[in-house]
């Protein structure tokens, strides 16, 4: 897919050293990023560590959000404000992936969810609310 | 009864502790370290590393390791806090960034739990880097106290 490489450029240093990377754009044309398990990503024996969970959700709604802002030809500078993350069920040895929606995108703010799910979409095993703030540069 | 064994145990060390969940996993990964603890806390650092940084012009970490390291400076509060190693499960973390952690500069996560029930364990701390009035985010978050994780026969 020719966006995936462009749209991994978005991606931190952190992200793309913890394993994350662009997997397919959704039908909505966000991105759908994917993890695989690996030791630096397991917390208990066998499961996801929170953190890691939490990495790959937040990576996913900074993504969606450069997404959209690229449609609408915006390249603010972007600052963290908060992230609450739900955590559903315990992450398994398993291939991961995380998509965000942006529920709301204001001139500063935008308002975003985000889902990671392992075998089934509609299982998800972590959810995340997040703020992020968008400054000029 | 399960509390009476547990008491014959040598009550958990939160320093050594660390050192062996730092030989794996992403708690290794991130090379979290010791740093300090009080009666219901701990404060756990994690270095400055290039490979962590969030953004591509400034040499400030990610805000994804800072909540690796408020989620494992929460658990080791709770397994300090009830002084045995007990399995737990995060259930919810908030965390609300002030500010960027100072360029190059290791962040330190210190979380107290202030409560802990039959059944969950509430945590709020913070991240700084030096100055705990002057913190680059607080957290709060609620965990689940259980023998056995429920959630992993889903």
């Amino acid at each position: 897919m020719t966006g995936n490489a462009d749209l991994d450029r978005f991606l931190t240093a952190y992200a793309r050293s913890l394993g994350i990377s662009v997997h397919s754009l959704g039908d909505d044309g966000l991105p759908v990023l994917t993890v695989e398990f690996s030791s630096i990503i397991e917390g208990r024996p066998g499961a996801f560590h929170g953190g890691a969970t939490s990495g790959l959700l937040e990576t996913a709604g900074y993504a969606a959000l450069r997404a959209i802002l690229q449609r609408e030809d915006r390249d603010p500078q972007l600052k963290p404000i908060n992230i609450t993350v739900q955590f559903l069920s315990a992450g398994k040895r398993k291939k991961t992936f995380a998509q965000g929606r942006i529920t709301r995108l204001g001139r500063r703010n935008a308002n975003i969810t985000v889902e990671a799910w392992q075998d089934d979409r509609n299982r998800p095993i972590a959810t995340a609310v997040m703020n992020i703030l968008m400054a000029d540069r | 009864m399960v509390r009476t064994m547990a008491k014959d145990l040598p009550p958990f060390d939160p320093k050594q502790a660390l050192q062996f969940f730092c030989q794996h996993g992403h708690s290794g990964w991130l090379g979290l370290q010791y740093s300090d603890h009080g009666e219901d806390w701990v404060e756990l650092e994690l270095p400055w590393r290039e490979d962590l940084l969030g953004e591509e012009d400034r040499h400030v970490l990610a805000s994804g390791p800072i909540v690796s390291l408020l989620d494992m400076a929460s658990g080791m509060s709770i397994w300090h806090t009830k002084k045995v190693f007990t399995p737990i499960a995060t259930l919810d973390l908030r965390v609300d960034y002030q500010r960027p952690a100072k360029e190059r500069s290791s962040v330190l996560g210190r979380v107290e739990c202030y409560r802990i029930t039959r059944s969950a364990a509430f945590v709020r701390g913070i991240a700084h880097d030096g100055n705990r009035s002057d913190p680059v985010a607080t957290m709060a978050g609620v965990f689940m106290t259980i023998d056995k994780d429920p959630r992993s026969d889903r």
